[in-house]
This record gives structure tokens, sequence and C-alpha cells, in this order.
């Protein structure tokens, strides 16, 4: 007790004690952190090195070769890659006009009593799951389709060799028109972050110069929301490219290349999904699985991209801000 | 007199403009319905006590339910909340409370990127790592796909919740000499309780439906769940099944099964913006 220092000592004892409990703590939190990170390259490398007889076999020949003949172990992926690539952009062209007109209705027209429960409804859309919405689609807008839609757009718009042909309601437009319904809500819900992102003072100060309100989403809003808004149309397609149940239900699921929309395609997880149980050989297997490695290749990319062009502008409205 | 045309016009576009932009919700609207409505009255009507308590029949028989798959998606449910709850809770508690780094900000990114990566491919890395490994189908690697698509949504919506705790709580809570890993643990977490229950739930209601990670993993059964090591049944996969089958029976099934779905999820999003709306009211 004489000590003077025996206090002191005996206080750093506890404060160590104190620190190793919260380092341990953080270290187990880093390494669940440090998973996340670790999946992404676990992901790939697993794709990678079950796909190596396939890439070995065909190399580049893979990406370009149109016949898929898994009998004679054939295998090229273009058909595939034409259909999600064309059915994507059927979708992206009917979901981007309808999206952003959603997120300019909610982020700046709606009444404001409105704009909450609109906005949860447009979610719920996202909520559905993918393979009722093949359901619903198979069942109900397929009949619909074979119909209106294709009568309606082959005497209108006939001359194009999109819309020749005959009329089953089931193919490429099928798919491109439930994928649209699908990314619909990633789309809008983005594009409306970023809208609500733009600082307020730019809209009062195209309002104080006279605009009208359109003039003012025009110049202070949409401009401003450009990068984000390019972010928000990547998400989806990201999304389009990847949706496999929904697609797989009403495309019809038969590997050709054709121009017109009519026609019945394949898509990339569609084979995937439909054929794997089939892939007894092992580079038949092994071919499946470079589809995945492309698609998660692509789909990865499209969201880095996406990401970081989100990311960026809302930073850049938060440094604005203050 | 060439300003008042101009205005004018300027007024009928920003109508016009103002219209469109209706008009592409009630669009967005149409399908939404649509869907609701068909799996309502289709789905109703297949539906009877028997239908969630007995297994499949064949169908060239009258009657048999989706028991089995009800049993299976909350088996597979429960399996993946094992692997995606204590993961994700845990990396967002990191990034919320350590993660203001260059470490964190990749961590935060890569989430993110990895809630865009198709669900397929999550259900092509379990089909690889697991059964491709056992050689078996299994509840266990149906459960390991869904589970690894929920870390990305519970880990960003547990690090916003615990970031909204408020840094007086946590400095109070120091100031009595608590730890601070004891601090997060017991008052932060608490006071983010329910930010964290709304991630899980819908990240739940995210993986609830998904149907193409289980084709390559639970693969799908007739029979009651005998084991975690053997492939199960769940709703989605029983819906695939029977609405591309050519028999009415089964069609009209896959509506009953599609109704029972997606009042879940329905289910779980209202429950979601219900909690929410109580937090921020506070």
């Amino acid at each position: 007790m004489s000590n003077p220092l025996f206090f002191i000592k005996k206080e750093s004892k506890r404060m160590r004690k104190i620190i190793t409990g919260d380092s341990i703590f953080k270290k187990m939190t880093l390494i669940f952190a440090l998973l996340v990170l670790a999946l992404a390259f676990m992901i790939f490398y697993d794709l990678y090195s079950r796909s190596q007889p396939a890439i070995n076999e065909f190399g580049i020949d893979f990406l370009t070769g149109e016949t898929w003949d898994p009998v004679h172990e054939i295998f090229g992926a273009l058909p595939f890659i034409y259909g999600t690539v064309t059915s994507s952009i059927i979708a992206l062209i009917i979901a981007v006009p309808i999206s952003l007109g959603i997120a300019i209705y909610l982020s700046e027209l709606a009444p404001r009593r409105l704009r909450s429960p609109l906005s949860f409804m447009v979610e719920l859309l996202a909520a559905v799951p993918s393979v009722v919405y093949g359901l619903w689609g198979l069942f109900v807008m397929v009949p619909w389709i074979r119909d209106f839609l294709e009568p309606f757009l082959e005497s209108t718009l006939g001359f194009l060799p999109f819309f020749q042909g005959p009329k089953f309601g089931i193919g490429m437009l099928a798919g491109g028109v439930i994928l649209a319904i699908m990314i619909i809500p990633t789309i809008s819900a983005v594009s409306r972050e970023v809208m609500l992102a733009v600082p307020g003072t730019q809209r009062e100060a195209a309002f104080a110069l006279g605009a009208t309100r359109w003039e003012v989403i025009k110049i202070a809003v949409l401009k401003y929301a450009m990068t984000g808004i390019f972010g928000a149309i990547i998400l989806g397609l990201g999304r389009a490219l990847g949706e496999t149940m929904a697609v797989i239900m009403v495309i019809g699921n038969r590997p050709q290349i054709s121009l017109s929309f009519f026609e019945p395609a394949y898509t990339m997880s569609g084979v995937i999904a439909s054929e794997y149980i089939e892939a007894t050989q092992e580079v038949y297997l092994s071919a499946l699985i470079e589809i995945g490695l492309l698609l998660f290749i692509v789909t990865l990319m499209m969201n880095i991209f996406a990401r970081l062009l989100v990311w960026r502008m809302m930073r850049m409205f938060r440094g604005a801000k203050e | 007199m060439m300003a008042k045309r101009i205005s004018k016009r300027r007024k009928i576009i920003d109508k016009l403009v103002s219209s469109l932009a209706l008009l592409s919700v009630i669009i967005a609207i149409i399908p939404l319905a649509g869907v609701l409505i068909f799996v309502a009255s289709r789905g109703l009507s297949a539906i009877n006590l028997d239908f969630f308590i007995s297994l499949p029949k064949p169908p060239d028989e009258i009657g048999g339910g989706i028991g089995n798959a009800i049993q299976g998606t909350l088996i597979l449910i429960g399996l993946a909340s094992m692997i995606g709850i204590p993961i994700g809770v845990l990396s967002g508690i990191y990034l919320a409370e350590y993660g203001d780094n260059r470490f964190g900000s990749l961590v935060r990114f890569m989430a993110d990127v990895l809630s865009g990566v198709p669900s397929i491919i999550m259900g092509l890395f379990a089909y690889i790592v697991i059964v491709l490994t056992t050689r078996s189908f299994s509840a266990i690697s149906g459960g390991i796909a869904l589970g690894i698509m929920m870390i990305p949504v519970i880990t960003r919506t547990t690090e916003e919740s615990v970031k909204l705790v408020p840094n007086s709580i946590r400095e109070a809570s120091m100031a009595l000499g608590i730890r601070r890993w004891k601090t997060i643990v017991f008052i932060v977490l608490s006071t983010a309780k329910s930010g964290i229950i709304t991630g899980i739930m819908l990240s739940i209601a995210r993986i609830a439906g998904e149907t193409a990670p289980l084709l390559f993993t639970a693969f799908g059964s007739d029979l009651w769940a005998t084991g975690l090591n053997q492939p199960i049944s769940a709703l989605p996969l029983v819906i695939y099944k029977y609405a591309i089958s050519p028999y009415a029976n089964w069609q009209a099934q896959a509506w009953g099964a599609a109704f029972i779905l997606v009042s879940m999820v329905l289910i779980l999003n209202i429950g979601v913006r219900f909690i929410a709306r109580g937090r921020y009211r506070k």
C-alpha cells in the first residue's frame, strides 16, 4: 500500500482487459465483414475452375458458336447470349420511359399524401416472386400477347423484320415484356432516390426564373440527376440479364437466332436452369457453368459500374448540401 | 401576343408531361393488380384444408396437397437464416462501428454489388461447392444458397440502423464504465433492434420466393422431409413444376401454391412497413 503506483498499476491491468475484450469483438466482426468480401472471390473462383474443361476445349469459339448440340458435344453459346441480350433490350425499351415517368411523378409531382403509398405499391412489384410472374405470364399474359399485342404490332409495324412470323404468344416478345414488369421497380426506385437527392435550391432557382413544373424538372432535376439515372438503368439491365424463372416460362426455350420477336428464344440463365440435370458428361456441365461464369462477370461489372455512378452522384450532392 | 402563345404552349407541355408521368404509375400498377387478382381468384378456389396438410398426388388423381412444400419452404428459410443472420448482422456491425475506412467502403460496396448478382449464380455456386462434392441434392445446400443471398441485405440494413443510434447513447454507456463491445451488444443493438428485424424480414421475403437457386440444390421431392441431407420440396419449386405441366389439375394447384407464397411475401412486406412506420413516428 505504500507504493503510490499500486493503484495505477491495477487500473492499467483493467484497462488492458477492456482493450482485449474490445479488440476480440472488433476482430470477430471484421472476420464476418471479410467473409462478405471473400464470397465474391469464392464464387468467381469456383465457377472459373469448374468451367476449365469447356474453356480449354472451345476457347473463344464458345462465344461465337451458333450450334448447341449436347449429343455431339458441340457447344456454342451465341443463341443464349443473343436471347438474353435481346430480351433485356426489349425490356429496357419498355421499362425505361415508364420508370422515369414513375420516378418523376413520385419525386416531383404527386401530392404529398400519395407519395408514400404509391411508392410502396411500386416496391411491391419487386416483392412478387419471379416464379409467380412466370405463372401469371404463362396463363394470362401470353394469351393476351398472342391475341392482341402481336396482331396489333404486325398490323402497325409489320414492315419491320422484328414483327413478322407466326404468332405463338410464347417467344422473345413475351420474355421482354415480363422482364420489363420486373425491372420497373428497380429503375424507378433508384431514379427516384437520385432525383430526391438533387438539392431543393436548384428547383427554387428555376421556379424563380419563371419556369413551369416540367421545365424545372428538365433543367434543374433531370440534368443534375442524369448520371444517377443512367446508373439506375444499368442496375435494371443487370437484373434483366440474370432473371431466370419468369423468362424460362414464357420465352419458349429454343436455341435459335431469329430476328422476329414472335419466335421462341432461349436465355443464358434459362439454359443453365433447364439443362443442368441432363448434363452428365463433364464437358456439357462445364459448358453450362461457363455460361454461368459469363453471366456472373457481366452482371458483376454492370453492378460495379452502376453503383459507382450512383454513389458518385449522391456524394456530389451531399457535398453541395453541406 | 407572341409571349402569350409561347406561354400557352409551355403550359400545355407541362400538363402533358404531368399526365404522362401519372399514366406511367398507372401502367406499372396494372400488372401488379393483375397478378394479385388472378393469384387470389384462381388460388383461393384450389385451396382447402387438405391442400395444406397432404402430400402431392399424381396428375390423374383428384386431390392431393402441397403440405410438404410448405414444410420444405419453412425448413429452407430456417437454414438460410442460420447462415444469413449471424454473418449479415455481425458484418453490418463492423461497417457501422469500425467501417469508416477504405476496407469498410470496399465491403459496403461489395455487399451492394453482391445483392445484384443473379440468384441463379448463387444456386450454381452452392451446386458446385456442396452438391457436386456430396453427390446429393440436399436441404442443406438449398439453405446455403438462400443464406448467401440474405447476407448483403441484412449487412446493409443492420449497418444503417446501427448508424442511426445516436452517439450520445454510446457515450452515456461508456461514461458509466461499460466496455465498448458490451455497449454495442447490449445497448446499441437493442436500440437498433427494430431496424435490424426489418432487414431480416425483408431478406426472408426476398428469398422465400426464389426458385432458380433451389433447382440445383433442394431439387424438390414428393415426400415429407426426412433429413437435411435429402432433397426437399419448396413452394416455388412446386409452382414451377405444376405450372409447366400439361395437367389442368396440377395447373390449378400451382395457383393455389402461388396464393400461399404471395400471401407470405406480402404479409412480410406489409409487416415491415408497419414496424418502420412506428420507428419513424418516434
